[in-house]
């Protein structure tokens, strides 16, 4: 399979590798995917008092094209306020990305991954 | 010192690049100056010498084995081989039974045979291995019926290297008038074979896997007590009528050469490959959550299947572009499939989407062992530091436990 040059960059040197602790009430984590399926996503943002995002990292349990499109999403969130964040959408990072039609769900789950995770931010501060 | 070139070839359970001492007995039989006669041309010298030439490399097969010449029908291949060998005889025996007895980590070109025999109205049982991969043989005993006709057992697994005791199995089958057929092309030129003591009745072997060409193979057919075949291929009556189309001389040259040299270096090679196999597990073994698939003693020395748990398999793959190995998880579409040996050993879906084959060969090297060794830890630390599920592990969560989020 031939990958992009973007996907290949950001495989080869992944972006906000690592994580915050999830207990900290300015951060949130979301989680999708499942390891049977081949692929698994964790995102977790660190929000600050003006709800901007100041900081992404993520971890990757998947395909090449899997690990680009997190690595691409946490540089994307950072400085974007929650309302800006959620209007991401998977077809950027597929088009950003150079993604083959396979690897459309690549893209999903990264949309899907920071949407879990500004819900687990909002859940957090609402309680 | 030799330079190490890479990609490192580490897939010569794939193919073999052909010898060089080979290649050159090949390239004397197909120009005008060159034995480039047809082997069945009676009324020349041309076609004299490409017979003797033919001949000469039924010898050399046939000695790798300890069989008759007379017992070797040339093939394109071990997938026509084992065609040949199970619908040849299922057709043949057809009225002396319909049962088939053969195991769910066969080559597909037996489980497709199988399945092809099935849509004509033959049963096949499908026996599943142990967890190390081997059969248990009272399985397969308790397996056999009055209607089978064959049991066929390959000798050597492609993907994880383990050998089926066909001696054992052909001492069963012959007490009960059963043919047994085996798919040797792993195993030929790396396990001795001796088909004098073995109760092996029909044998499949493939040139490109010990360093010959591609597109040629052959079939061992018994003669005491004799095997019939119904022919897959019809027209001239080549092979006594067992396979017919004109022999390729330089292929076949091709084999005799690779099977000769085999018989001669297989004991030397098989030392040399088991320290370069176990140079490669003592460099990887100790890695937290690694798991060897199939049984290591029981086994060729030059496989190794490993699975790297929390580690995805095209991930890895990407990661070891410097080498050329090959997956358990070949990922076709967007979904991972992985391999249907490894489930049969009962693995489940996360390991086997995570293993590795490598197999090594004549031309593999200490260094290029060395460069996997310290390449595979680098890598798999890597992409193990940007894993979640690695990352679960280590705080002690159970995966199995999990509510996972499917899509």
């Amino acid at each position: 399979m031939a990958y992009s040059a973007k996907v290949l960059d950001h495989y080869e040197n992944p972006r906000n590798v690592g994580s915050f602790d999830k207990d900290d009430r300015s951060v949130g984590t979301g989680m999708v995917g499942a390891p049977s399926c081949g692929d698994v996503m964790k995102l977790q943002i660190k929000v600050n008092e003006e709800g901007v995002i100041e900081d992404a990292k993520f971890k990757t349990y998947g395909c090449g094209s899997a690990i680009a499109s997190s690595s691409l999403l946490t540089e994307w969130v950072k400085g974007k306020t929650l309302e800006e964040a959620t209007r991401i959408k998977n077809s950027d990072i597929a088009e950003e990305l150079a993604l083959p039609p396979v690897k459309i769900h690549c893209s999903v789950l990264a949309e899907d991954a920071i949407k879990a995770a500004i819900a687990d931010y909002q859940k957090k501060a609402g309680a | 010192m030799s330079e190490t070139k890479h990609p490192i070839y580490l897939d010569y359970a794939a193919t073999t690049p052909v010898d060089p001492r080979v290649a050159e007995k090949m390239m004397a039989c197909l120009t005008m100056e060159g034995n480039f006669g047809n082997p069945a041309s009676r009324s020349h010298s041309f076609g004299w010498n490409a017979e003797a030439a033919v001949e000469e490399a039924r010898r050399q097969v046939a000695g790798l084995v300890n069989a008759d010449p007379r017992e070797i029908i040339w093939t394109s291949g071990a997938t026509e081989s084992d065609n040949l060998a199970l619908k040849g005889v299922a057709h043949f025996y057809r009225k002396k039974g319909r049962h088939i007895v053969t195991s769910r980590t066969e080559h597909k070109a037996v489980l497709d045979s199988c399945r092809q025999l099935e849509r004509e109205g033959y049963e096949v049982t499908y026996l599943t291995p142990e967890e190390n991969g081997l059969l248990d043989l009272d399985k397969l005993k308790s397996a056999l019926r009055d209607d089978t006709i064959l049991v066929s057992i390959m000798h050597v697994n492609n993907e994880i290297g383990v050998v089926q005791d066909i001696a054992a199995i052909g001492e069963i089958t012959r007490e009960r008038g059963i043919l047994f057929h085996s798919d040797a092309a792993q195993s030929a030129g790396k396990v001795p074979i001796d088909l004098a003591e073995m109760k092996v009745d029909l044998m499949s072997f493939s040139a490109h896997k010990i360093y010959g060409p591609k597109g040629v193979g052959a079939l061992y057919v018994r003669r005491k007590p004799r095997v019939r075949l119904e022919a897959q291929m019809h027209g001239g009556g080549h092979e006594r009528g067992m396979r017919s189309g004109t022999l390729p001389t330089h292929q076949i040259v091709g084999m005799g050469e690779a099977f000769r040299i085999a018989r001669e270096e297989m004991a030397e090679e098989n030392a040399r490959l088991l320290k370069l196999r176990n140079r490669l597990l003592n460099g990887l073994k100790d890695i937290e959550e690694v798991y060897i698939n199939g049984d290591l003693e029981n086994r060729i020395p030059g496989n190794l299947n490993v699975s790297f748990n929390f580690v995805e398999g095209e991930s890895l793959i990407m990661a070891l572009k410097d080498m050329a190995v090959s997956s358990g998880s070949a990922c076709t579409s967007a979904s991972l499939e992985p391999s249907y040996v490894l489930r049969a050993l009962g693995r489940e879906d996360e390991l086997a989407h995570s293993s590795i084959r490598f197999t090594l060969g004549r031309f593999t090297t200490a260094e290029d062992v060395d460069f996997v060794v310290e390449t595979v830890r680098r890598k798999v630390d890597k992409l193990r530091e940007l894993s979640p599920l690695w990352e679960m592990y280590q705080e002690g969560i159970d995966l199995s436990k999990v509510e996972w989020a499917a899509h």
